[in-house]
């Protein structure tokens, strides 16, 4: 019987993943650095354990304020900020993948663990600040009854709303604080499986067209390549008839799209696949180039071809390009938009991104809002945190950032899943702003 | 019938507990089918082979647990331990350690799998087959569990 013992302990040790420090996670910009693909026999993962936020708040830079403007909301993702000020929050949480596999059940199990408990809302909450003081006094439940919403756009009168499975309409009218009627279905979304179930969406400046952001079905293609049909790609949508066209494919998960102001280009965060490393591969900010293809499923960061992939294709492979700026691997970018000067100086050119964080890996990233700057269009520079302290120094987190909105009147809007709050940052010196 | 004691025969007759026969020619198939599934999935590409190959895997373990647990008692009762009684419990073991670092391979996303899923399910086959054919041809010098 002792035999038995050491047996089971030696197999037990060599369970354990063979890596126990990650290094530098510094992977930023035009050129990161891309590591071997290194897989334990168990992935890395580190789950942080969730706490509430009590007298804490997120950490700012000198010379801005941060403050809660909605609480105990059903799990928050992307917000939209109406001409009048008014902010609309997306509330929901999507997917309906089936378990695959036994390991199905155990890491579910224990992603679960890192998340809020509160179930989606599927709906629309509408924060209104009437006097203008940063404390957003007003708040109704704006629609209710959607799909697990996520991206949300307005042209016009009319404001789209992208649930898992549909892209719909409302119509809206300044002050309005309740939709007025049913939605009217533009289209149909993909949405069979709908492992990565958020459905990004943004409007072209001129208002002809919207953008849809559809995750892959899969890390990399384990439930098979039938399933990543109309996946993985960003959609161009006429707003008026529903028509669509891929725009951009390979994009493993587009989960934030905005227009860059004053240019008409398309800007996407993507999340890139897993289970290559703890270094591997960087979810990334890009320009989305119109018929372009950036690798996923068979390569990542351009050619780098994967090798999980059956059958592969070579000559897809060569015809991938390289997205524009890494943002580092696993962080989870979630949210994204252009600032404007009134965010203040040192931040007024350039983009927010959402982080929001890691599991994947040994040492936890993510879990942050950071700023990238931009010079003459492009991304110029490493990134600047702006928000942090989602994860404290005790290494449990009290926040996790989704959706970021710039408010043109100089404060950021930042969508919080884990406490189900909604943060306002503004800098201090501008009049009107919270506390 | 096993368990009818017929006093003028010799005890060596006694064949390995039913529930035991039944666990340990589980073991094999499932660790057998885990193998065909992985042929399957190498042959063709088609995902949903190396996703039947875990699940026979799972079951593999499950089942061969238990094989190991009446091996183990088989082993405590026995009247006289023979060679190969122990040499069919430690084959079992290692069979089942085999399976639990297949299992974890074939939790690995898609082809990364291949070809060590392969290789494992074919170690784990052969080694199921003896221990199963230990198993029903060496057992029967020891009592009933």
């Amino acid at each position: 019987m002792n035999r038995f013992n050491v047996l089971t302990a030696v197999a037990l040790a060599a369970l354990l993943p063979a890596c126990s420090n990650d290094p530098d996670p510094a992977q930023y910009g035009a050129e990161p650095v891309l590591p071997k693909p290194s897989r334990g026999l168990l992935p890395s993962m580190t789950i942080a354990k969730p706490a509430l936020w009590g007298e804490q708040r997120p950490t700012v830079p000198p010379g801005y304020t941060i403050a809660p403007i909605a609480t105990d909301l059903k799990i928050p993702r992307q917000t939209l900020v109406l001409p009048n000020g008014d902010i609309l929050v997306a509330e929901g949480s999507g997917g309906n993948a089936p378990k695959l596999q036994p390991k199905d059940f155990i890491a579910g199990y224990i992603k679960a663990k890192g998340k809020s408990s509160v179930k989606g809302g599927n709906r629309l909450t509408l924060l209104h600040d009437a006097d203008k003081d940063g404390t957003y006094e007003g708040r109704t439940v704006f629609a209710e009854g959607l799909n697990a919403p996520y991206g949300l756009a307005l042209i016009g009168n009319h404001l789209y709303v992208a649930n898992q499975d549909s892209l719909v309409r409302f119509d809206y009218q300044a002050g309005q604080t309740r939709v007025s009627g049913p939605p009217v279905e533009v289209t149909k979304l993909p949405s069979q499986i709908n492992h990565h179930w958020t459905k990004a969406l943004t409007a072209s400046p001129d208002g002809r067209f919207l953008y849809v952001g559809i995750g892959s079905n899969s890390n990399i293609t384990e439930r098979g390549m039938i399933a990543e049909v109309d996946r993985a790609m960003v959609w161009q949508v006429d707003a008026e008839t529903g028509a669509h066209r891929p725009y951009a494919t390979g994009l493993r998960n587009p989960t934030a799209l905005t227009f860059q102001p004053g240019t008409g280009q398309l800007w996407a965060v993507v999340n890139e696949r897993d289970e290559l490393g703890p270094n591997l591969v960087p979810d990334y900010l890009t320009s989305v180039r119109e018929g372009a293809f950036y690798g996923w499923p068979y390569s990542y960061w351009g050619q780098n071809m994967d090798p999980r992939v059956r059958p592969q294709d070579p000559q897809k492979v060569a015809s991938a390009i390289r997205p524009d700026y890494a943002l580092g691997s696993h962080v989870a970018a979630l949210g994204l938009d252009f600032s404007v000067p009134a965010m203040g100086a040192q931040f007024s050119d350039g983009v927010f991104v959402g982080q929001h964080g890691s599991w994947n890996r040994e040492q936890p990233v993510g879990y942050k809002v950071v700023f990238v700057p931009f010079r003459g269009g492009s991304p110029a520079g490493e990134p600047v945190e702006f928000i942090t302290g989602f994860m404290g120094a005790d290494a449990k987190t009290r926040g996790r950032p989704v959706g970021v909105t710039v408010d043109p009147r100089g404060a950021l809007i930042v969508a919080d899943d884990l406490s189900n709050t909604i943060w306002r940052v503004t800098p201090t010196g501008v009049p009107h702003t919270a506390r | 019938m096993a368990v009818t004691v017929d006093a003028t025969r010799p005890r060596a007759t006694y064949p390995i507990h039913l529930v035991h026969a039944v666990l340990l020619a589980g073991t094999f198939t499932l660790f057998f089918s885990a193998l065909l599934n992985d042929l399957a999935y190498w042959s063709t590409d088609h995902v949903q082979w190396t996703n039947f190959a875990s699940w026979l895997i799972a079951g593999g373990l499950v089942v061969g647990g238990f094989a190991l647990v009446f091996a183990l008692v088989g082993l405590r009762h026995a009247v006289r331990r023979s060679g190969s009684s122990l040499l069919y419990l430690l084959l079992l073991l290692v069979t089942w350690i085999v399976g639990l670092f297949n299992a974890v391979v074939h939790a690995k996303d898609a082809w990364a799998a291949m070809p060590e899923g392969l290789v494992l399910s074919a170690i784990a086959a052969v080694l199921a087959g003896m221990a199963t054919w230990l198993g029903f041809s060496s057992l029967r010098t020891g009592d009933l569990p």
